[in-house]
């Protein structure tokens, strides 16, 4: 191996574990402009996708492809379900309050996982084939082209969704004002429901998408989901460009310090360099 | 005024200093009733986090901020202890007040930038702080023991007599917890507690009342950690052995989970909040599989129907009730 083809392979890791991050930004983004929270259950969405992609391969025995949509539309109704049971009721405005709310939840929601499918680790298989494939030198396993492929279509779903569909632009309306968005008729609280359904959604996808490359446990989506909060704030809470190219770079940092650092620290390094970015840019890069 | 009028000005004049005197003594004659072990270790354990939710509510409840990694704080005053009397054979007592200045030091110095964050941005980067010390505790196996712990921290002693049973240890840290809860009873009465209540409801405001809001807040901060590695270090001396597990981000948000459903700003609440979520998982142990589900149902319902927490929000109910009954008194 040269040493560019080391640094291609750490691009390409990089970007893959960058890609699943961004998918999690962008949901704890959605819920942040219209909510004005850190949503919490985004960490579950993301093991409670690949829970059920593997319920849907193993128990119900469903090809791939209907498995995979499945499961996203699962997560989906569940995150809705969490938004009119959980936080909706709440008569508070305390940021802190209903954040904790969000907290919460997540331990329910991850007590209930522990309950249905045990605390094991389980192997999901991934989207096609095991063969690696070969890149200008650097090899990739097919699962991590699934991931950038299905991550820029989502992406350009989302662009679609928000310039061009009625409940985008509603959902626009409400992260802009959300009194003003109320007294032109818009149903706040279907909005921010419907928010939340698509945060569930992209919380989903970056489980199908990662788990076949982690395994899936209960809490897989823990340290994942914080990443991906990581990536959102490095970006500027709440956009959607920052979003990506937080989640983005946060991958490529982590995967070049493993790569010629240390793997042990690269955690550690990764944060500190978060750190030292809000110390120069407190509202992260591209936040206003 | 009669004798009964001036003792109920009385009581309600020192209401604040009764309340402490009352605790002290309920809590000095405790362990005669109760001398089982597994019980005073309960309530030793509920007293050490009693400590760091208290320095945190002065934090997050009176000055409006918001710490996910307080459990940093607590990790290093513990390892502080531990590598202190361990390698350097410093005796206790030194070792835990060399801890908590070095952890002072580390709270300036975290303190200054991090402070100019808010909201999101503050939860994240106290939430990155706690990562990068864990997992500094977990890798840096040489001089912390790794994931598998760190053994062998002496116990505490005042003279010759060895701080090494429930009982002892109950009247060190309960101590501790009624100087410290004093202390912050008058913190938050005096002139920079007012401050730091006003810098929590609007930060201009504050500044144009003459409150340095950055430096208050730094100063805050500094304290809270200060109590936070104290309990700490108590923790290390009363278990001689600690665990990176100890100190994760869970147990940051476990601290923040007793802060709010004790009452923000409620110094009486932090004892409340730091005893129920300290209690609750050892009752909870019968029911294993489905513990953490009641766990969370038990904060979600608390943050639902009481936001303000568990002491403000039961004494607001009780004073409407009785507004409410007073007023049909007068109709009637």
């Amino acid at each position: 191996m040269t040493p560019y083809q080391d640094l291609l392979q750490f691009i390409f890791s990089g970007l893959t574990s960058g890609a699943i991050y961004s998918l999690i930004a962008l949901g704890f983004c959605v819920v942040h402009n219209t909510m004005g929270i850190v949503n919490f259950v985004q960490v579950d969405f993301v093991t409670l996708g690949g829970m059920l992609l593997f319920s849907g391969l193993f128990s119900f025995g469903l090809p791939m492809p209907f498995a995979l949509a499945a499961a996203i539309i699962g997560v989906t109704l569940i995150a809705m379900l969490v938004e009119w049971i959980g936080i909706r009721p709440s008569r508070s405005d305390n940021q802190l309050v209903l954040i904790f709310l969000t907290i919460g939840i997540s331990i329910i929601l991850r007590g209930l996982m522990k309950l249905i499918w045990g605390k094991n680790r389980m192997a999901v298989p991934p989207l096609s084939g095991e063969e690696p494939i070969r890149i200008l030198g650097a090899t990739i396993m097919p699962q991590a082209i699934w991931i950038l492929v299905l991550t820029a279509l989502a992406i350009c779903g989302l662009v679609l969704i928000f310039r061009h569909s009625s409940i985008g632009l509603a959902m626009r309306g409400v992260a802009a004002n959300q009194e003003a968005a109320a007294i032109v008729g818009l149903h706040t609280g279907r909005v921010k429901a419907v928010s939340f359904g698509l945060a569930g959604a992209l919380g989903g996808l970056a489980g199908v998408l990662v788990t076949p490359i982690t395994t899936l446990n209960y809490d897989v989506g823990v340290l994942l989901g914080l990443k991906g909060f990581a990536g959102a704030i490095l970006g500027g809470f709440g956009s959607f460009p920052g979003a990506i190219l937080g989640g983005v770079s946060l991958g490529l940092l982590e995967s070049l310090t493993a790569g010629y650092l240390s793997s042990a620290y690269k955690d550690v390094v990764a944060f500190v360099v978060l750190l030292l970015i809000l110390f120069v840019r407190p509202k992260g890069l591209l936040g206003r | 005024m009669t004798t009964r009028d001036r003792l109920t000005y009385f009581i309600y004049h020192h209401r604040t200093g009764l309340s402490v005197w009352t605790l002290a003594l309920v809590l000095s004659l405790f362990p005669f009733y109760y001398d089982n072990p597994y019980i005073l270790g309960i309530t030793n354990l509920v007293a050490i986090n009693v400590i760091v939710v208290l320095g945190l509510n002065l934090f997050i409840g009176y000055a409006g901020q918001i710490s996910l990694g307080h459990a940093a704080f607590f990790g290093l005053g513990a390892y502080g202890s531990a590598i202190f009397t361990v390698y350097y054979h410093v005796w206790p007592w030194p070792a835990m007040a060399l801890s908590a200045l070095l952890v002072a030091l580390t709270a300036l110095v975290i303190g200054v930038p991090v402070l100019r964050l808010s909201g999101h941005y503050l939860a994240m980067a106290t939430l990155g702080f706690n990562i990068v010390i864990y997992s500094v505790l977990v890798q840096w196996d040489e001089v912390t023991g790794g994931p598998s712990g760190f053994a062998g921290i002496p116990p505490l002693s005042i003279g010759s007599l060895l701080i090494n049973d429930e009982f002892r240890f109950h009247y060190v840290v309960w101590g501790v917890v009624l100087v410290l809860c004093t202390l912050s009873l008058n913190l938050v009465r005096s002139g920079v507690g007012r401050g730091l209540a006003a810098l929590a409801v609007d930060e201009r405001v504050a500044g144009s009342l003459g409150v340095n809001s950055a430096r208050e807040k730094v100063k805050v901060f500094i304290l809270s950690a200060v109590f936070a590695s104290l309990a700490g270090s108590l923790y290390a001396h009363c278990f001689c052995f600690v665990n990176p597990d100890t100190f994760g981000i869970f147990a940051s948000l476990d601290f923040v989970i007793m802060v709010v459903v004790g009452g923000m700003g409620s110094i009486w609440g932090s004892l409340l909040g730091a005893g129920l979520l300290t209690v609750l998982p050892e009752f909870l142990d019968t029911f294993e599989s489905v513990k953490d589900i009641i766990h969370g149902l038990i904060l979600v319902l608390i943050l639902l129907f009481l936001p303000q927490g568990f002491i403000t929000g039961l004494l607001d109910l009780i004073r409407t009730n009785l507004a409410l009954r007073r007023r049909k008194n007068v109709k009637a």
